[in-house]
């Protein structure tokens, strides 16, 4: 789909350069889960190892005071990587068909 | 043990610094010797027979101390290219040179350096593409790449090679242009053989090229950026505009560039190069070395009356569509020489263009045939120049033929 938001070739950079940093937190890959699995994190099992921020590869895990808090659905991308790194004795993430939850991200 | 004795540096000879000077110079010297005026931050390369000794050359100045420049040597041309863009996006000017075989390898990064918009400058010794092996010239590697983003310049001589490497760094960096440069010499017949070039001064040739600064750096750590990001569907198409116009662009740039060269130091040559056209009735177009030998048949068949000329296209892309219907338009017929191949297609590349471009010339329009030469290094005689001549003066002159192909 062509996002006509963006602009044309008269305000994009030269040679498809972002001239900035930090920009892939506006680029929204939650969507890319579309109809497939969500983490969810029951916070009472959860002991704050913190194996899933370090497995993440989007950065999606969501960190206060050094504790697991939840989750950045605007950019996870449902692999259930922090699922299966969740150590067993643990089994604080599971993981949810995106069809609980209707069309919200 | 071997006993190094390594000369002080201030009594190290630097090649004539403070004046203009003529000498006899193979094409491959020349360029180097401009590359060394240059002084980039960065040179990339593998060699590859013809054009080895350029950076041969680069690489003993720069171990005499002669030049800053950051030499990679690297394990091949696909290597030598990415680590051009490498080097250009992170700020630095960069120049390269290879030929044949070599230009292959680079391929698919030449679309990434015309892509990003890095203006990166690479001399090529135009060679004839394996197999067979052949390792002489003819235009089959360049032609090649001829829709991969970059702007071609085809020299004639070893002097224009020198004077087109100089302009090549001001028309690439252009901040309207934007786009990497081929400098294009036959293979041997220029980068081997011995012209009399005249060098810029060190200063000047320093002073004419400028300084450069990079739009972008990835090392510049304070204001980052992203080189190469996917783009997707959505995007893509209007970056490619941007080349499109890029390259437009860069036809009134390199004649601006060409302009002053010439106001500065005498030697100006414009997108194509005329001879004895003013009141020609037909013509040949050929590029590079070849126009050599042309003239001086132009020459002997206009003592003998006839009005015949020659058009060498100094540009090959950006294709200079109107310069040549504007000397062409008259005609009754032209023959375009070509030194590869394009298999399958009605004649060579060139012949291609320049058809294509007649046939949008609104009226006039001469007669076009194609006729390629000079394949894997083979010389082309007089005689069968004259032949050419003589060819277009019949009523229907085969379209397409091999010159000198044995049955």
């Amino acid at each position: 789909m062509i996002d006509v938001k963006r602009g044309g070739w008269k305000s994009f950079p030269l040679g498809g350069v972002i001239p900035e940093g930090g920009t892939s937190v506006a680029y929204l890959t939650g969507e890319w889960r579309g109809g497939g699995k969500r983490p969810l994190l029951n916070l009472k099992a959860c002991v704050h190892c913190l194996h899933c921020w370090i497995s993440c590869p989007d950065s999606a895990i969501l960190i206060n005071g050094g504790k697991m808090v939840g989750f950045d659905y605007e950019h996870c991308k449902g692999c259930g990587m922090c699922a299966q790194e969740c150590p067993p004795m643990v089994k604080a993430i599971t993981m949810v068909a995106e069809s609980q939850f209707g069309a919200t991200l | 043990m071997l006993d190094v004795v390594t000369a002080p540096p201030e009594t190290r000879v630097a090649p004539r610094a403070a004046m203009r000077s003529a000498k006899a110079l193979t094409g491959n010297i020349a360029v180097a010797q401009a590359i060394r005026q240059i002084n980039p931050h960065v040179c990339a390369a593998y060699p590859i027979t013809p054009t080895t000794q350029i950076m041969q050359e680069v690489a003993q100045f720069v171990a005499d101390g002669l030049m800053e420049t950051e030499l990679v040597p690297c394990e091949s041309e696909h290597s030598a290219m990415s680590a051009c863009v490498g080097a250009s996006a992170a700020g630095a000017r960069v120049i390269t040179a290879t030929s044949a075989n070599g230009l292959a390898l680079m391929w698919e990064v030449l679309y990434i350096a015309s892509g990003l918009r890095l203006p990166v400058v690479m001399a090529v010794g135009n060679r004839a593409l394996s197999g067979p092996l052949n390792i002489h010239c003819d235009h089959s590697d360049s032609m090649g790449a001829r829709d991969s983003g970059w702007i071609q310049i085809y020299a004639e001589t070893a002097q224009e090679a020198y004077d087109n490497i100089l302009q090549a760094v001001r028309i690439a960096e252009h901040p309207d242009v934007l786009l990497p440069v081929m400098t294009c010499m036959d293979g041997f017949l220029t980068t081997h053989t011995s012209e009399n070039v005249e060098l810029l001064g060190d200063a000047e040739a320093r002073d004419f090229v400028g300084a450069y600064h990079a739009r972008y750096s990835l090392l510049d750590v304070d204001n980052p950026i992203t080189y190469g990001p996917n783009d997707l569907p959505d995007s893509y198409t209007e970056h490619k505009y941007q080349q499109v116009l890029a390259m437009q662009n860069a036809a009134r740039v390199i004649c601006e560039i060409d302009k002053e060269f010439g106001e500065r130091f005498g030697r100006s040559y414009g997108m194509i190069d005329t001879y004895c056209m003013e009141d020609a009735e037909t013509a040949i177009v050929v590029l590079s070395s070849t126009a050599g030998i042309v003239k001086e048949m132009v020459d002997t068949l206009r003592a003998e009356g006839r009005k015949v000329g020659l058009l060498r296209p100094r540009v090959f892309r950006p294709f200079p569509a109107q310069e040549l219907v504007d000397a062409l338009k008259g005609l009754r017929a032209v023959a375009v020489m070509d030194r590869a191949l394009s298999f399958g297609a009605e004649g060579g590349p060139l012949f291609t263009e320049v058809q294509s471009a007649l046939r949008n010339a609104e009226c006039g329009a001469p007669k076009v045939v194609s006729r390629v030469f000079g394949l894997g290094g083979r010389a082309v005689a007089r005689d069968e120049i004259r032949e050419i001549y003589d060819e277009l003066d019949s009523d229907r002159p085969v379209k397409f033929r091999l010159v000198g192909v044995r049955e």
